[in-house]
């Protein structure tokens, strides 16, 4: 039976739901402009004060806000309360350079913790379960969130942290921790590590897994689940929001329940801005409703998606986030496909490739050809021609299931990839449209 | 009885080949023995040479990524029928050959196979048991 965390609020009607996302908004936008200059600054802007925000009808009225805003306004320029009644930050590197520092107050941390709550009782975990938790602890999200959610749900916590994977290993096997928590490809090495030391699934007393923080596909799932012999499940987050648990999975596995009494998301043209339907692919962009430290409206992440109403057949009421693709900014349209760049890499990395590629896109005879170039390195060179090709097959058939279109691999000689400045040049786009 | 073999990752398009013997000529690396194997994008350039430690660091240094693979050198007779009787020996030890190729060596009428296989040493030995000679890497200078 499906069990819930707060199932008042996880199974609320879409009515019941709608009033609590009204009543938040109208408060929240008050308490921006009440103390946050920058973005008070934005909205007089825009032409709008909060008698404009009567409800979550009003929410397209409001300015965005992107990452570039969080670097002009850096490091306190979103700050919502005193730095006194601030308890916490915590910080990740950003896309465009500059570090993103996120503060919390208690409220703030509570409520994170319990979104993280939420994900591992969706993931089967009770007061029994032993919930090792796998993720860095620092300043990255990871830790600290599932820490706080397995002691919320009362599971017996260890906080490993990343990396030692024999010790990883050892606390395992000899607490029996049932619930792991950590990136999806250490998951998937833990797997092969136990594997290699002749430990199958069914010696492994891990049940359920809740992975993310980074892209992985439904064939990387499928291996996890195999090997540790456990239910995979994916969690979303951004330490702009808070962290992981924004949005999660339930028993169905196909896509992520946002914690909407907290964050409402929207899906818009990355280019106009206009918001669109669900079920319509564009970019995410959360408004959070009770941040009292960060309190981010209308942020853009760039992650494109799609959202669904659907019922889901777990009894959560809450909408549904399909994966992210990519980043908008890095899009690519082949065959009439939307392919990222990061989904390559991330196939790449998952299969234990080093990040040595480069993305060729061309057009011929009126077809897309992409040819992905791998740069060979002395770990995988072996005097064996078939099992050389074999590797590569397997990449073409790992790429063939994260982006849903045949790319073709090529192995090229080690240091062979342009690069500018010391950086190679992912894309080569030789299409003339 | 083993030689050491250098194989060398070649991208298949034009040009790669020759712009490694280049550097083998630079370094005045002489080849004993050269074969390749190629997949559409691709290959493997497999050589025997004189002083393999110098030579892989010679391409290390230029580039280019490398292996050493143990393999088994035969001497056999330059006339018909040679290469058969060396095959047919290992037929009945059941020793299955991965690859293999020639070096015409530069004495007379001689001529060396070069054998890749799972288990050299029992190649090696089914061999010598034959009465067929088998070189040893300081054997080298001779081809
Ligand atoms: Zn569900």
């Amino acid at each position: 039976m499906e069990r819930y965390y707060q199932p008042e609020i996880e199974c609320a009607s879409r009515e019941a739901m709608i009033e609590i996302q009204n009543e938040k908004l109208v408060k929240q936008v008050k308490h921006v402009w009440d103390n946050v200059p920058y973005c008070r600054k934005k909205m007089e802007d825009a032409g709008v004060t909060p008698d404009d925000i009567k409800s979550i009808d009003d929410l397209h009225k409001l300015p965005f806000l992107s990452k570039a805003d969080l670097r002009d306004a850096y490091p306190y320029g979103l700050l919502g309360t005193p730095l006194k009644d601030c308890v916490r930050i915590q910080s990740t590197s950003g896309t465009t350079g500059k570090r993103v520092v996120a503060f919390y107050t208690q409220h703030d941390v509570d409520l994170w913790e319990e979104c993280c709550a939420r994900a591992i009782v969706a993931a089967g975990g009770t007061n029994e379960d032993v919930c090792q938790v796998s993720y860095g602890y620092g300043l990255f999200t990871g830790g600290p969130g599932l820490n706080g959610g397995s002691h919320k749900v009362g599971c017996l916590t260890i906080p490993t942290s990343s990396g030692n994977t024999e010790r990883q290993i050892m606390f395992i096997m000899d607490l029996s921790a049932t619930i792991l928590c950590c990136t999806p490809s250490y998951a998937a090495y833990l797997g092969e590590s136990m594997k290699e030391m002749g430990l199958g699934p069914d010696d492994i007393p891990l049940k359920a897994g809740i992975f993310g923080a980074e892209a992985w596909s439904e064939e990387m799932r499928q291996d996890i689940q195999n090997t540790l012999g456990i239910k995979a499940y994916d969690i979303y987050g951004l330490t702009e929001l808070s962290g992981p648990g924004v949005a999660f999975e339930c028993s169905a596995q196909n896509g992520m329940h946002i914690n909407e009494d907290h964050f409402i998301a929207e899906i818009i043209d990355p280019e106009t801005g206009e918001v669109l339907p669900d079920g319509t692919q564009g970019e995410l962009v959360f408004t959070s409703l009770d941040k009292e430290a960060f309190p981010l409206l209308r942020y853009r992440t760039r992650d494109v998606c799609t959202l669904t109403r659907e019922k889901c057949s777990c009894g959560r009421t809450h909408v549904k986030m399909a994966k992210p693709k990519g980043r908008t900014d890095d899009m690519l349209i082949i065959r009439g496909v939307n392919v990222f760049p990061s989904q390559i890499e991330t196939v790449l990395l998952n299969k234990g490739y080093p990040a040595n590629y480069q993305i060729i896109v061309d057009r011929v005879n009126n077809s897309d050809t992409l040819d992905v170039l791998v740069e060979m390195t002395q770990e995988m060179f072996t005097d064996n021609l078939g099992e050389i090709a074999a590797r590569q097959k397997d990449l073409v058939e790992g790429l063939k299931s994260m982006l849903g279109i045949k790319a073709k691999v090529s192995l090229v000689a080690p240091k062979s990839i342009a690069r500018s400045e010391g950086k190679a040049v992912r894309v080569i786009d030789k299409r003339k449209i | 009885m083993s030689v050491k073999q250098i194989s060398v990752f070649l991208e298949n398009k034009p040009g790669t080949l020759n712009a490694m013997t280049n550097v083998l000529t630079k370094h005045n690396v002489d080849l004993r023995a050269l074969s390749l194997a190629e997949t559409t994008d691709f290959g493997i350039a497999r050589f025997i040479v004189g002083n393999t430690l110098e030579t892989v660091t010679i391409l290390k240094e230029e580039g280019y990524i490398s292996s050493l693979t143990p393999v088994i050198a035969a001497e056999i007779a330059d006339k018909p029928g040679a290469l058969n009787e060396v095959l047919q020996i290992l037929t009945d030890n059941q020793i299955n050959v991965e690859y293999m190729y020639a070096s015409l060596g530069s004495k007379n009428g001689t001529a060396y196979m070069i054998f890749r296989v799972q288990d050299y040493k029992k190649a090696a030995a089914a061999l010598e048991s034959a009465h067929v000679r088998v070189l040893s890497q300081e054997d080298l200078a001779e081809i």
